[in-house]
């Protein structure tokens, strides 16, 4: 009960605080109509295949891989320049406690990125936005925002010790809409991609969003997204605790 | 038993010059610091900048490893036991850095309030409380972005103190606020003595060492240099007099000079407005003020006054000596 209040404060408290950031909005209005432009014109040269509405999809989920990699990795970097984060790290939870609503918050927000694309494919293009099994899809979604929260979770570990990580989310956005099929579809990508895609839950949680607004079977999508987060949080929860740890050698948590 | 017991404290910090042929170097911040602080008490941490105040605290605070030696804060280990030693301390940087800028104070309270595991009934009446402790009532819900240094000050104690923590640990907490802000904090802190709690506080103010303190560590290069109740460090150098001599435009070398003077334990130049103050702090059989008063290679003097020597005086002759 405790751990379960502490996630939903804290996601609403990160939610607030990005929502309100001149930079966030900014991206968030302008990505998704580059993004939804990029689909469109992809799917007319006949460069994607399936619906319209699935290239969109696919245009959206960049918009929160993306939100969620600069959100997680540079929500941390902001903390530490906001001296928040030598606040955040001495509570008595456990960190993953403290960065797992903070990932959640940023994945949310792309959620925003996602429906903007959509509606802008809508109203531009004439996406049409019919989905085949609705109660579907509002199960893939959250699920979906999940996976990249928990994903978001394990690159956040990595920016709680190394100062310059920013580095490491620049060189990550574009090889991970790729390797996921976010951008092209996946049977267009190297043989090799697919076994990396695979164990990267937000491959499965777009491939959920997309079954469901086509009539598929979404389901064992969205089972394999749930089941991958949950590795990834246990892999989150030690990385974190062993970069914690790290830090508080180095002495990285502040600037000073 | 102490409540918080630093045992040989050691931290040397790595850094780094250059990007592509690194050179690293080690700074020895702490160096051997030991002490204890006994249930209910006021410690003082006192010491120049780069002194190793902060680096003691945050080990203290289980925000740094130490290097070597141990520490243990109501018999919790820093290291081994951290999550026990965070669950029973409050800490407070001084400076505006560490609030969620776009957010409200309330919530920046709201969200550390559950962090810190306060009940979920008690909050409310909690913060209220606190807000009104800081004198922060009525601004609580603007943007933190917007408060004015000593706001942010003021949120941070708030903070600090959510949890009601048995042990406080306070870094320059009146730094950079104006003289009512100051005194205000220093009643706030003296009534969280009052009340029981134990605290360590660093200042670079020595009147408020001297006023707030039940016993002070002066801390220089990273050792602890001296340590006692603030009478007990004025009298090692009580049984001096200060000479205070003010000059308009020190000649070089004055300084050099004057120390070199039979009976002078220390010397500092202070600067004020339009003039130096040379503050010389000798024994007390000798009487200096004409001999300093040659040095000075006939440059204008104006006041000359003799005094008691003060806690600052007892700090910077403990720092001088080094
Ligand atoms: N993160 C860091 N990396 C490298 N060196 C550091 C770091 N933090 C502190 N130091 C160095 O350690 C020494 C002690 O610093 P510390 O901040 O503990 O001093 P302080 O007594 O708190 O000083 P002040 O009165 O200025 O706050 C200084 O030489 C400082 O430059
Ligand atoms: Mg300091």
């Amino acid at each position: 009960m405790r751990i379960l209040r502490l996630l939903w404060v804290g996601w609403k408290f990160h939610v607030k605080s990005l929502t309100l950031s001149a930079f966030f909005i900014l991206t968030s209005i302008l990505q998704p109509i580059i993004f939804a432009s990029v689909a469109y014109f992809m799917f007319r040269t006949g460069a994607r295949e399936g619906t319209l509405l699935y290239v969109a999809l696919g245009a959206g989920m960049m918009g929160i891989w993306s939100s969620t990699l600069f959100g997680s990795g540079g929500a941390i970097q902001w903390q530490r320049w906001q001296g928040t984060l030598e606040y955040c790290i001495a509570v008595p939870p456990p960190f993953l406690l403290v960065i797992l609503p903070l990932t959640l918050a940023t994945a949310t927000i792309g959620l925003y990125s996602l429906t903007a694309t959509l509606v802008w494919g809508w109203l531009f293009f004439d996406v049409p936005l019919e989905v085949a099994d609705p109660l579907a899809f509002a199960v893939a979604l959250p699920v979906a925002v999940v996976g990249l929260g928990l994903l978001g979770l394990i690159l956040a570990s990595t920016f709680v010790m190394y100062r310059n990580a920013n580095a490491l989310s620049n060189l990550l956005e574009y090889p991970v809409w790729l390797v996921t099929g976010l951008l092209v579809s996946l049977s267009l990508m190297p043989g090799w991609v697919g076994p990396i895609s695979w164990v990267l839950a937000p491959t499965w949680g777009v491939n959920a969003l997309r079954e469901a607004a086509i009539a598929g079977n979404p389901w064992p999508e969205i089972g394999m997204c749930l089941a991958l987060g949950a590795v990834y949080l246990v892999i989150g929860h030690f990385a974190l605790q062993h970069f914690e740890r790290l830090a508080r050698e180095r002495a990285t948590l502040s600037l000073t | 038993m102490a409540v918080v017991e630093a045992i040989d404290l050691h931290r040397t910090y790595r850094t780094s010059t250059g990007t592509f042929r690194r050179k690293w170097k080690d700074v020895e911040a702490v160096r051997g610091v030991s002490f204890e602080i006994g249930e209910g008490e006021l410690f003082g941490l006192l010491g120049p900048n780069g002194a190793g105040k902060t680096t003691t605290i945050k080990m203290l605070i289980t925000l740094l490893i130490p290097t070597s030696g141990t520490a243990r804060v109501l018999g919790h280990d820093v290291v081994k036991d951290a999550r026990e030693v965070r669950k029973s301390i409050g800490y407070v940087f001084g400076g505006e850095r560490g609030v969620y800028e776009r957010l409200s104070g309330y919530d920046n309270l709201r969200y550390f309030a559950e962090l810190y595991g306060v009940p979920p009934k008690r909050i409310r009446p909690r913060i209220d409380e606190l807000l009104e402790l800081v004198g922060l009532r009525g601004r609580e819900q603007e943007r933190a972005e917007g408060y004015s240094r000593g706001m942010k000050q003021r949120l941070h104690i708030a903070r600090g103190l959510l949890h009601d923590p048995p042990v406080v640990f306070l870094d320059e907490p009146t730094i950079g606020l104006d003289p009512i802000g100051a005194r205000e904090l220093r009643a706030t802190v003296a009534s969280l003595a009052q009340a029981g709690k134990t605290i360590l506080l660093t200042t670079h103010y020595m009147f408020e060492a001297d006023a707030l303190c039940d016993r002070i560590a002066v801390i220089n290069r990273g050792q602890i240099v001296a340590e006692g109740t603030p009478t007990d460090l004025k009298q090692r150098v009580a049984d001096g007099t200060v000479v205070e001599v003010e000059v308009f435009g020190v000649p070089e070398g004055t300084v050099k000079r004057v120390r070199g003077l039979s009976g002078v334990l220390s010397v500092s130049v202070e600067e004020r407005e339009q003039a130096q103050v040379i503050i010389v702090q000798t024994r007390a059989d000798v009487e200096l003020t004409q001999g300093i008063l040659g040095t000075l290679d006939g440059a204008n003097v104006g006041r000359i006054s003799r005094r008691e020597p003060t806690l600052e005086d007892a700090y910077v002759a403990l720092v001088a000596e080094q």
